[in-house]
C-alpha cells in the first residue's frame, strides 16, 4: 500500500480525492478531515455491487484498509516522513448488509508501534451508530532508508 | 471426430454456468475476476492484472483490498457449493493473512474450500498465490452464514 502519494493528499488537503492510488480511484473513493478524523466516501456506484441490491464485501473491505491506512497518516508526527505501510493481517466483521447507497469509514489507531501498528476501521451508512462493517488492521512499517 | 465424454460435457456446462454467473455479479466483473477451476471440495478464481487494481503505482503491487475481493469471493462461492444449493449466504467474517506481496503486475489465483458445513454456517479457508501455489501470498480463514429466501441468482444467471 503506498502511503506516501496517499499520505501527501492528507496532510496538503482538508478535503480531497485519492485518485493517486488506482485502486481507490476504482472505489471513486474521497476523504474530509473537517471533523477530526480521516472520514472516507465511497459513492454507491453499480459496480460495487455483489448479491443483487448489496455492497460487494470486498469492496467494503476495500474502503475499510483504506480508512486505516489514512488514520496512520494522520497519527504520524507531522515532520516525520512516512513509512510504506504493509498490511500482516486484515480482519472484518460484517455486520449488517450494505445497502445500495453512500459508505463511509474511518478508523483509529489502537497502537502507533515502530514495527507494527494496530488500527480499528469501521464503515457505516445513513446511521453511524449502525456500521455495516468494522475491521482489524494490523500493519508492518517499512521506515524509508537512511 | 471427437465425442465429447459426459463429464467432459458436464465440466463444460458447469464452467459456462459459473462464468455466466460471475458475468452478472457487478464488483467481480469490474476487478476482471473469472471462473478458473473447481474440484470435490474447492473452487479456484483467477484476477487476471489490471491497472485499476494497483493501490502501489510506482511498483505495480496491486491493493491488498482487490485480493480480499478475491478471496470473500472465491470463498463465499466455495460455501456455496458446498451448499450444493444457489441459496443465498452472507459472511460473518473473514481474515487475510498477507503472507508476502503479490508479484508487480501479479495474477492472483484464489482457492476457497468449505471444510465443515452446519445447519446455518459455512466455515471456509482459502489460499492465494500469483503462480505458484507452494509460495502462496495470502491464506484466509472465514465464516458465512445461510439466509434463506430468495434464490441467489444475479439477474440473466439463470
Amino acid at each position: 500500500m503506498t502511503t506516501l502519494s496517499l499520505g501527501t493528499a492528507l496532510r496538503q488537503l482538508p478535503r480531497g480525492r485519492l485518485d493517486m492510488v488506482p485502486y481507490a480511484r476504482l472505489l471513486d473513493l474521497s476523504f474530509d478531515q473537517s471533523q477530526g478524523e480521516a472520514r472516507l466516501l465511497m459513492p454507491f456506484a453499480e459496480r460495487l455491487v455483489g448479491a443483487p441490491g448489496r455492497l460487494h464485501g470486498g469492496a467494503i473491505a476495500g474502503l475499510l484498509e483504506i480508512a486505516g491506512v489514512a488514520a496512520v497518516v494522520r497519527a504520524m508526527p507531522e515532520d516525520e516522513k512516512l513509512p510504506r505501510l504493509r498490511p500482516v493481517t486484515v480482519t472484518v466483521d460484517y455486520l449488517r448488509a450494505g445497502q445500495t447507497i453512500d459508505t463511509y469509514a474511518a478508523a483509529e489507531v489502537t497502537r502507533l508501534g515502530r514495527r507494527v501498528i494496530n488500527v480499528v476501521s469501521r464503515a457505516w451508512q445513513a446511521d453511524r451508530a449502525r456500521p455495516i462493517a468494522s475491521a482489524h488492521l494490523n500493519f508492518l512499517v517499512d521506515w524509508p532508508e537512511g | 471426430m471427437n465425442e465429447e465424454t459426459p463429464e467432459a460435457r458436464a465440466a463444460r456446462r458447469q464452467k459456462r454456468f459459473l462464468d455466466n454467473f460471475l458475468e452478472n455479479v457487478p464488483h467481480m466483473k469490474e476487478l476482471g475476476i473469472e471462473f478458473h477451476g473447481i474440484g470435490d471440495k474447492w473452487v479456484e478464481l483467477v484476477m487476471p492484472f489490471k491497472e485499476s487494481q494497483v493501490a502501489d503505482p510506482e511498483y505495480g503491487i496491486i491493493a491488498s483490498g482487490a485480493i480480499f475481493s478475491l478471496m470473500d469471493s472465491v470463498c463465499g462461492m466455495a460455501s456455496m457449493l458446498a451448499r450444493g444449493a444457489l441459496e443465498p449466504n452472507a459472511t460473518i467474517d473473514l481474515r487475510v493473512d498477507y503472507l508476502r506481496e503479490p508479484r508487480p503486475q501479479a495474477t492472483v489465483i484464489g482457492r476457497g474450500e468449505c471444510y465443515r458445513m452446519t445447519r446455518q454456517i459455512a466455515f471456509v479457508r482459502g489460499v492465494a498465490h500469483d503462480g505458484d501455489p507452494a509460495a502462496p501470498i495470502a491464506h484466509v480463514a472465514g465464516t458465512f452464514v445461510f439466509t434463506p429466501g430468495a434464490t441467489f441468482v444475479p439477474a440473466g444467471a439463470a
